[in-house]
């Protein structure tokens, strides 16, 4: 610990993550309480941090002429085989429209038809070249008067003795600062999760970056809020993606951007004529190879030299690397169809139903905390325009929050801090132990193979997750003896405990849910058929911190919010 | 480990108080040692190409790593104040170009499709 400095700041509101979310809900708040303080605590820099750091193609929530917020949400619903928070996906599809003019206003380039309209990708898509939307959206905070603390990790939410979150500590991670941040209310806004399962294309364990989703999205948000007693939604309904193999590049691009065939081995379209939501033609795609018809294939083929450079250019807007494999093979998308398979699985708020369970309002179940985006569970397929919508929901209700109460910031004792501290930097302190890498492979090898890893086609059943549940009790308790040479690893040790605690939480859901409800995002071996008669409810979670176990809660559709 | 660094050409940005792509890098992943920026954690890289896009220098790009491919090919990228061009070289160290819009000139806007 020695050379770590402490820092105390205080803020009207403190928005944890500065990527699309928390920069819509810091805009929008500056915009709307010109003389609010607004501080983003981000852990890089929100230029390029975040799941769009590459950048993005398609802006996949838009409502078109002829659709509705509630064509959307009967799209969502047949999606998520009817478990859906309608208020949330109502109010958010309200929003889509003039998030993405607010993109534009802020010189993201939409190409448009001749009559001014964004070019349509797919029912809800509009394309869009947004290799730049990150920093343009962070120029927007700035000038919105936006301020930020860059690179700092938060650790742990400051909950008041009334129960109400009042900030967070949080560790500069080049400057060697613990920081006290106060706050009058606090977003979260810290997106999903990555880097539960090893990846489902491993390469001898060298490179483990190939996924689709970030690694630097290790959950921390959804850990510290487990560890305040929020209450998180959905943990079980995973995401998985079916990307290109090798590079986990996005097929949407390929499938919606230029509509080419998806093929089996022997050229034959298994989607043509079916009506399938995303996580069917993943199923579909899993069917095939389980008949001996694999590997399928995105035919790339029959391209026009125009559409295969089209398709190039648009892989460099989002996934550069994809276009790095082709040069690499001196191959053109026409030369060879390109092979897909699943990822590895994510908790995804914004494509799945996974994260804080939360009322219209965007208020988490603790009072002062509220959280959107990727953090944010109940409302699936938010993607860009859907995350900055709820930052802005979030945003807007936490201003009237704290312009409603009289609040009076105090500051944890000095005891308190100290304590807090001693947690945060404790793996700097210890000089014999294990260093994250070690647990984070420990985590895999129990997710992998207990709890529906890639090696086990997805499939869940209790004998396994309860294996799962009993070895996760153990990692957490060797969450004690991790050490950290340098603030590098101590973000790394801080990353894997945040980690296993959410994986605790999510094989607590995958146990409870005793049916196949999104085959293979959640699909039971030991309870193969869905039942609406008995599931058709959100189940809900929350940690106790006192004996280390979790509370199961079910909450029904209807209830608003269920607050 | 996916983005190479041409030590040549890295200046680390002398001067500056860090350097552009540790700055960026979403991972934390680059540091500057010296006079020269090394990548740690290269495990983690995920090719998001922010560091390469921010290098004034060129000095980075992307590569796919053997297990991929692993002929060599290289990935640099240059931002201008409206556009990304990206320089793709291949192997046989054939260059391809690509120009693409990625921020709107208020007196040009994007043409018509």
């Amino acid at each position: 610990m020695t050379g770590w400095q402490t820092e105390f700041k205080e803020t009207d509101i403190a928005i944890v993550g500065g990527g699309v979310a928390g920069l819509a809900a810091a805009i929008t708040a500056r915009e709307a309480a010109p003389s609010s303080r607004i501080l983003v605590v981000e852990q890089a820099h929100p230029e390029r941090s975040g799941c769009l750091a590459a950048g993005v193609n398609a802006i996949n929530a838009y409502l078109h002429p002829g659709e509705t917020a509630h064509t959307f949400l009967d799209f969502v619903l047949r999606e998520f085989m009817g478990i859906v928070r309608r208020d949330l996906v109502m109010t958010m599809a309200a929003g889509f429209n003039k998030a993405v003019d607010r993109l534009a206003a802020w010189g993201v380039p939409f190409p448009r038809d001749r009559e001014g309209r964004y070019l349509r990708r797919g029912r809800h898509a509009v394309v869009v070249h947004g290799e730049r939307i990150k920093p343009l959206m962070f120029q927007a905070a700035c000038r919105a008067g936006v301020e930020f603390l860059n690179r700092t990790l938060a650790v742990e939410f400051i909950v008041n003795e009334g129960g109400r979150v009042e900030g967070l500590y949080a560790l500069g991670i080049k400057n060697s600062t613990f920081y006290i941040i106060l706050a009058r209310a606090v977003i979260c806004t810290t997106g999903g999760v990555a880097g539960l399962y090893s990846p489902s294309c491993p390469y001898s364990g060298l490179i483990r970056g190939i996924g689709w989703y970030p690694l630097f999205n290790a959950g921390s948000g959804l850990a510290m809020g487990l560890r305040a007693g929020a209450e998180m939604t959905s943990l079980e309904a995973r995401f998985i993606a079916l990307r290109v193999k090798d590079t986990l590049a996005p097929t949407g691009t390929v499938a919606q951007g230029i509509r080419v065939p998806q093929v089996n081995v022997h050229g034959e379209n298994y989607l043509e004529g079916r009506h399938l939501t995303t996580v069917e033609r993943l199923q579909s795609t899993l069917a095939e190879e389980g008949a001996g018809r694999g590997p399928c294939y995105l035919d790339t083929t029959r391209l026009t030299p125009a559409e295969a450079r089209q398709l190039e250019e648009a892989y460099l807007e989002m996934c550069p690397r994809m276009v790095l494999w082709w040069g690499d093979h001196e191959e053109s998308p026409r030369d060879k169809p390109l092979e897909v398979c699943p990822s590895e699985p994510y908790l995804v708020g914004g494509h799945s139903l996974s994260g804080y369970w939360i009322d219209s309002r965007r208020h988490t179940t603790l009072p002062g905390l509220y959280a959107a985006g990727d953090a944010s569970g109940g409302a699936p397929k938010k993607y860009v325009s859907g995350c900055m919508v709820e930052g802005e929901i979030a945003a807007l209700s936490a201003l009237e929050d704290i312009t409603q109460h009289d609040l009076h910031l105090t500051c944890p004792g000095e005891t308190a801090v100290q304590e807090a501290k001693g947690r945060a930097l404790a793996p700097l302190k210890r000089t014999n132990g294990l260093v994250a890498g070690e647990l984070e492979a420990r985590l895999h090898k129990i997710l992998d193979e207990y709890a529906g890893g890639a090696v086990q086609g997805y499939r869940l059943m209790a004998g396994r997750l309860l294996i799962a549940r009993r070895e996760l009790k153990k990692l957490r308790r060797e969450c004690y003896r991790l050490t950290a040479g340098d603030s590098y690893d101590l973000m790394q040790a801080h990353r894997v405990v945040d980690r296993i605690m959410v994986a605790s939480a999510m094989v607590e859901h995958l146990l409870y849910r005793k049916e196949t409800r999104w085959p293979p995002y959640q699909e039971r071996a030991d309870y193969p058929v869905r039942d609406d008669s008995r599931w058709m409810v959100f189940i809900n979670s929350r940690y106790n911190r006192d004996n280390d176990s979790f509370i199961m809660l079910e909450r029904p559709l209807e209830e608003e919010g269920g607050l | 480990m996916t983005v190479a660094i041409d030590i040549e050409k890295c200046t680390g940005c002398s001067g500056a108080r860090e350097a552009q792509c540790e700055r960026i890098c979403p991972g934390g992943l680059l540091v500057r040692e010296g006079v020269k920026v090394q990548l740690r954690g290269g495990g983690a890289c995920w090719d998001c190409a922010a560091c390469v896009k921010s290098c004034p220098h060129q000095a980075l790009y992307l590569i796919l790593p053997w297990p991929l491919g692993g002929r060599g090919a290289r990935l640099y990228a240059r931002a201008s104040a409206t556009e990304t061009e990206w320089i793709l070289r291949l192997p046989s160290g054939r260059e391809e170009r690509y120009v693409i819009p990625a921020r709107i000139n208020q007196k040009k806007p994007v043409p018509e499709i």
